[in-house]
């Protein structure tokens, strides 16, 4: 029993939320917190596999999320909505519910698919030069989605909101908050089998020692390739969801600035740590939101003092001096973030009674 | 058949010539020196036949299939294991995760059956840690299993990389320079662990050293290369006296 006590623990926050959520007892704005936490720990955790456990210094995982948004997308609404761009749907909205998951999964192959751009590179390049690819691999797919008007080239893409009116027709219950809830949990536990395993602990030698990794029979180009396709394939996944909770998407979220959102939920948490990345996803949005908040409450105290001038204002851009500011200091007092590369569990060795976390 | 047949080994690195018309054969399980002054050519060899580099001209035959050209990792899988020069291991990892990924050539289970978590996933992990743990007994290492190699003596680091080199179960153990950097003791024990390993493990040994105490108590054959060129090859009494060799380490009377 106490071995799946965490099990449990997941599925009591996952199931009271959502009941929650359905009786009201807490708002939209709330939920799209939750659920963008969710996105984020996605996010976060498959970006870990490349920059955490495999070593690179990878810059581009927005792009692959793009790739996910989109085909999902795409094909939600083209299967189960009316629109201008695709004309009637080709199914019945009903089955929008059940096909979720699976245009979820065909958007998360696509995208990793799109990781071989970065992952054959990867096989002689390193270091800074890999990084430099990998932010072209983002600039080369948003530019492309930018330049497709079919999609509605740099005004965005909208329509995902009726796909989940769709679902909501057939049952009415919060069905992202479901989905993301499936989804986070999901991806959790595969990165967690996959590094787990003397296979995926093939790309923590290929960190530490790749010329080792390749005499001591490691496939090393078979490993990357696996590593990039693996991640990119669940920010496709993460991308999916995020269109899906905003309903509408844009090229230009998933440029440069998200990428590096992501790195810093990464180096927040601590390279090679499964539940650091977790955790800084937690932590990360909810600094993200309560700055929207403490802006301008700290706005209102500073103009108590007689000697602020009425035009100045505090920005929300300060968001983005705060947040990098926040990875400086912890570049400098704890470089190896807040977890390092170890589990929660080996902070708490108790833990280990209630689930095998490695 | 022979184990292990180089013939015309020639490798060039643009005008360099770094080894040139190299040939050795391992009929059995031998335990066969490579010795040489600095910058001979000895890991370069050692390279090529372990998958580094592809050889300019010559072949390579190990069991009787032509390695020339093969990636590093699928020669090993053959059962060709090989230590550096400068100890590589993954520092910060387990020993026992050292060796349990050195099991790679041989997972027995894809990406699928790790995902599920099924019979065949569960079996090899266990297969695997079973071969690492059978091996770290008979290497004495047990007591060591869950540190890091970061965290031990540098002796005990050289014993860990022979011992990850073993779990590949190799057939040709090639040793680049096992006692650099140790003391009079520990190369002692050194000799000790290379001559056990020979008999115990019944597997071919060849092996690059700087220290002639220690080639010369443990093989039976010795090849001497300088600038690429073999220059003598012979029993260690042999090349002890042999005028070329002594030439190329200590030099000549004229100037």
């Amino acid at each position: 029993m106490k071995k799946f006590s965490i099990p449990l623990l997941l599925a009591a926050i996952a199931i009271g939320t959502v009941v929650a959520a359905h009786f009201e007892l807490i708002d939209l704005y709330i939920q799209t917190i939750i659920m963008f936490i969710g996105v984020n720990i996605i996010l976060s955790s498959s970006f870990n596999i490349i920059n955490g456990y495999m070593g690179e210094f990878a810059c581009g995982h927005a792009g692959f999320m793009a790739v996910g948004a989109y085909i999902t997308s795409i094909l939600n609404v083209m299967l189960f909505t009316s629109s201008k761009t695709f004309g009637d749907p080709l199914l019945s909205p009903e089955l929008a519910l059940w096909f979720f998951p699976v245009t979820m999964i065909i958007g998360g192959i696509a995208a990793s698919i799109t990781g071989l751009l970065v992952a054959i590179p990867s096989f002689k390049t390193r270091d800074d030069y890999l990084a430099i690819i990998t932010l072209a691999a983002n600039f080369i797919i948003v530019s492309l989605f930018i330049n497709m008007d079919s999609l509605g080239g740099a005004r965005g893409f909208m329509g995902m909101k009726q796909v989940v009116f769709a679902m909501e027709d057939v049952v009415f219950i919060p069905w992202m908050l479901i989905w993301t809830f499936i989804f986070t949990y999901f991806v959790v536990f595969l990165i967690r089998r996959f590094v787990a395993s003397t296979y995926g602990k093939g790309i923590i030698a290929i960190h530490q020692d790749e010329i080792a990794a390749e005499i001591m029979s490691v496939d090393t180009n078979k490993m990357k390739l696996v590593a990039f396709m693996f991640s990119s394939g669940l920010a496709g996944v993460a991308g999916g969801l995020f269109a899906h909770i905003l309903g509408y998407i844009n090229p230009n979220s998933f440029n440069i600035l998200k990428s590096t959102e992501c790195l810093v939920m990464v180096y927040l948490g601590g390279m090679g740590s499964l539940s650091g990345s977790v955790i800084a996803a937690i932590l990360f949005t909810l600094l993200i939101e309560l700055l929207r908040f403490i802006i301008p409450a700290a706005d209102t105290l500073i103009h108590l003092l007689p000697i602020v001038p009425d035009t100045f204002h505090l920005s929300q851009v300060l968001k983005w001096v705060i947040i990098p500011f926040i990875l400086v200091i912890l570049m400098q007092f704890r470089p190896e973030g807040i977890m390092g590369n170890r589990e929660l569990s080996d902070f708490f060795p108790k833990l280990k009674k209630y689930y095998e976390f490695k | 058949m022979s184990l292990l047949k180089i013939d015309g080994l020639t490798q060039q690195f643009g005008g360099l010539t770094a080894v040139s018309n190299f040939k050795t054969e391992f009929q059995g399980n031998e335990l066969m020196g490579l010795i040489g002054p600095n910058g001979a050519g000895k890991t370069t060899v050692f390279n090529i036949v372990s998958g580094f580099y592809k050889p300019t001209q010559g072949n390579i035959l190990f069991k009787g299939k032509s390695i020339d050209g093969l990636k590093p990792h699928s020669v090993t899988g053959m059962g060709v294991a090989r230590t550096f020069q400068n100890i590589r291991l993954w520092h910060d990892m387990t020993l026992l995760d050292n060796i349990l990924i050195s099991q790679h050539y041989n997972l027995g289970y894809n990406l699928f059956d790790l995902f599920l978590r099924n019979r065949r996933y569960m079996d090899n992990e266990k297969r695997m840690k079973n071969i690492a743990m059978q091996l770290l007994e008979q290497l004495d290492l047990v007591q060591f299993k869950d540190e890091k190699p970061k965290n031990l003596p540098y002796g005990i680091q050289r014993k860990i990389e022979i011992a990850r080199a073993l779990s590949v179960k190799p057939s040709l153990l090639l040793l680049d320079e096992p006692a650099a950097g140790l003391n009079s003791s520990d190369v002692q024990d050194l000799i000790k662990l290379i001559s056990w390993i020979h008999k115990e493990f019944d597997i071919a040994i060849w092996m690059i050293e700087h220290q002639m105490a220690v080639v010369m108590s443990l093989c039976s054959w010795i090849q001497v290369i300088d600038f690429g060129k073999t220059i003598a090859q012979g029993t260690p009494e042999e090349i002890q006296n042999n005028p070329d060799v002594i030439k190329a380490y200590l030099g000549d009377d004229k100037i």
